[in-house]
């Protein structure tokens, strides 16, 4: 941004001086990355890929797999995307399409402060309130006349892996609603003015154009909700159940791979510890790569619509 | 009044409904929660909360005053030295920032934007726990930076770049030396953002309950002592929130409220300088 001016030692020392904590936060995260790496070489060095198949979780026996969180946190997570891709981008064509001007600020305001309640708080109203209301109203009554089919069989406790993803779409909407409406801002006036004055209504409209345009960045949208929901921890927590058990039912308890982290984390040692630690070495690259795509995706979407294609 | 026409004026309103449905049921869980934290919290909000500290199960009456002081404890604590380096990150970022070496803080930056908070609990345990051999708030604010410190780094340098180039020149041209046109022209035009970004971070944290998990481990009593256990308001609702107890239950509600209270001030007060400004 701003231009050299020759020499001055005090400017070249401020430079320098500023270099130094830009290369301290770098240091951070490569340091944060090694020792993850070095604390779970244990525990990736006696399991190696067999950590993430077998679904063994015994302290007493020393065998650790992290099979039954991988697959909660997954489970979790894609049934949230499932419930809040729809509603996000539900809410953002209308706070951008048809919304009265004074509606859309309050709206898109209160979205906003969705994403600042913090996650303990989300878990507290899980436990008290969402999970009884799905226990009781749609987990039971599915249960009861759909349970034949797999995927809704009980027996129901309330704390479960539906639980879990209902509330985990809830604190994603707001990321996913935000990313959307950026998006579909970035869709050149002059198409949609084209679709009305052919005499298409406002829905044909959003149907062409927005569909033309807005499908890659919403789904970049997409993934990048699922980064948040990937590494979601206490609201997860607090709601999936804790029992470390693969199973089909979206009724049974489940966990996930913050979660253990978050149970275990404080009385674990060894072999157990390291395990855990390989947990998060793995949701922090698994975190990272999503969190990359979205980028990738994202900016390939604004650098097309700055083309005006 | 053809019947395709009057088909396509029907299906245009019925889409129109169901987006607005979306928008309402986006937000309806927003006022859910409002309304839960200030019918259960409220029924147990007196001053005793914000001056004692719990009391045992079955005891009634107690507060949440130490998970209060060291909430403010470790929040200064990591401010103290995060906003710091953040700012000076930011600052390089958008002033000096070219090249590959610049490229790699941002990469870097952008990573720790999107680790999972336990992760940096973890980061916290090995670096501190580990070390000193016991749970400390030290370790703590360790962990707490790691979130901290990126979002600072990025709104600072975004801010920066709001500030018109012809600014800088004007102030160069005067004479001025370019690390005080950085220092009091640059930063100070954008300052007001600069301190949102930093309040809004602040916001975060305090509400930040994994990363403490396991590092500053919580605390029944006062703890003055920094490399000692804490109390943090975010724990105690977790703790309370997941025992057995009534009463406990109550409590979770009540801090919880608290708590929200003073992220939501907060988030009010980051958005009202920012409003000011433009």
């Amino acid at each position: 941004m701003a231009t050299r001016t020759g020499s001055n030692p005090k400017d070249l020392a401020f430079e320098k001086a500023s270099a130094v904590f830009a290369f301290a936060v770098l240091a951070l995260t490569v340091l944060l990355f090694a020792v993850l790496l070095r604390e779970s070489m244990p525990a990736l060095r006696k399991f190696g890929v067999r950590f993430l198949v077998s679904g063994t979780w015994d302290p007493v026996a020393d065998q650790y797999g992290a099979l039954p969180f991988i697959y909660g946190t997954l489970l979790s997570s894609f049934l949230a995307i499932l419930i809040a891709v729809p509603l996000s981008v539900g809410a953002a064509i209308f706070i951008n399409e048809f919304a009265p001007q004074w509606l859309k600020k309050p709206v898109s305001f209160l979205a906003e402060l969705l994403a600042a309640i913090p996650s303990v708080i989300y878990g507290l109203w899980g436990i008290f309130v969402l999970v009884p209301i799905l226990r009781d109203y749609l987990m039971k009554p599915v249960a009861k006349y759909l349970g034949w089919i797999p995927l809704f069989k009980g027996p129901v406790y309330g704390p479960s892996v539906l639980a879990a993803g209902w509330l985990l779409s809830i604190m994603i909407v707001p990321f996913i609603l935000s990313v959307s409406r950026e998006v579909m801002a970035t869709v050149p006036q002059r198409q949609k003015e084209a679709v009305l004055s052919l005499g298409g209504t406002r829905w044909e409209m959003i149907r062409i154009v927005i569909g033309q345009h807005c499908i890659p960045g919403i789904f970049g949208a997409t993934v990048l909700g699922l980064g948040r929901a990937l590494g979601e921890t206490m609201a997860v927590t607090m709601v999936i159940g804790n029992r470390p058990e693969v199973f089909l039912s979206l009724f049974q308890q489940g966990y996930s791979m913050a979660a253990v982290i978050a149970n275990e984390f404080a009385e674990a040692g060894g072999l157990q510890l390291s395990s855990l630690i390989l947990i998060g070495l793995l949701l922090f690259l698994v975190t990272l790569v999503v969190n990359l795509a979205a980028k990738w995706i994202l900016t390939k979407m604004v650098a097309r619509a700055s083309r005006g294609i | 009044m053809g019947t395709i026409a009057f088909r396509r004026k029907a299906v245009d309103r019925a889409m129109k409904w169901a987006f607005s449905l979306c928008a309402f049921l986006v937000i309806l869980p927003l006022f859910l929660v409002f309304f839960d934290l200030l019918i259960k919290g409220g029924k147990e909000l007196r001053w005793t909360l914000l001056t004692d500290l719990p009391h045992p199960v079955g005891e009634p009456g107690g507060g949440i005053a130490n998970g209060i002081a060291g909430t403010f404890v470790i929040t200064l604590l990591t401010m103290a030295w995060s906003v710091p380096v953040a700012v000076m990150c930011g600052i390089y970022l958008a002033e000096y920032g070219r090249g590959k070496f610049a490229s790699a803080v941002r990469f870097a930056v952008d990573t720790l934007t999107g680790v999972p908070s336990i992760i940096m609990g973890i980061f916290g345990y090995i670096l501190i726990v580990l070390p000193m051999k016991r749970f400390s708030a030290w370790a703590g604010a360790a962990a707490l930076s790691m979130i901290f410190i990126p979002v600072v780094v990025r709104t600072t340098e975004d801010m920066l770049r709001t500030v018109p180039t012809t600014v800088r020149e004007a102030a160069l041209a005067l004479g001025i030396e370019q690390w005080k046109t950085t220092l009091y022209i640059t930063v100070r035009t954008a300052s007001a953002g600069i301190l949102t970004g930093i309040l809004l971070a602040m916001a975060r944290i305090i509400g930040e309950t994994a990363p403490l998990l396991f590092t500053t481990l919580g605390n029944q009593f006062w703890q003055t002592r920094l490399d000692q256990p804490m109390a943090a308001m975010p724990l105690q609702v977790f703790s309370y929130a997941i025992s057995p107890y009534e009463d406990w239950h109550d409590k979770a509600w009540a801090g919880a409220l608290v708590l929200i209270t003073m992220v939501l001030l907060i988030n009010i007060v980051a958005r009202y300088l920012t409003r000011e400004k433009r």
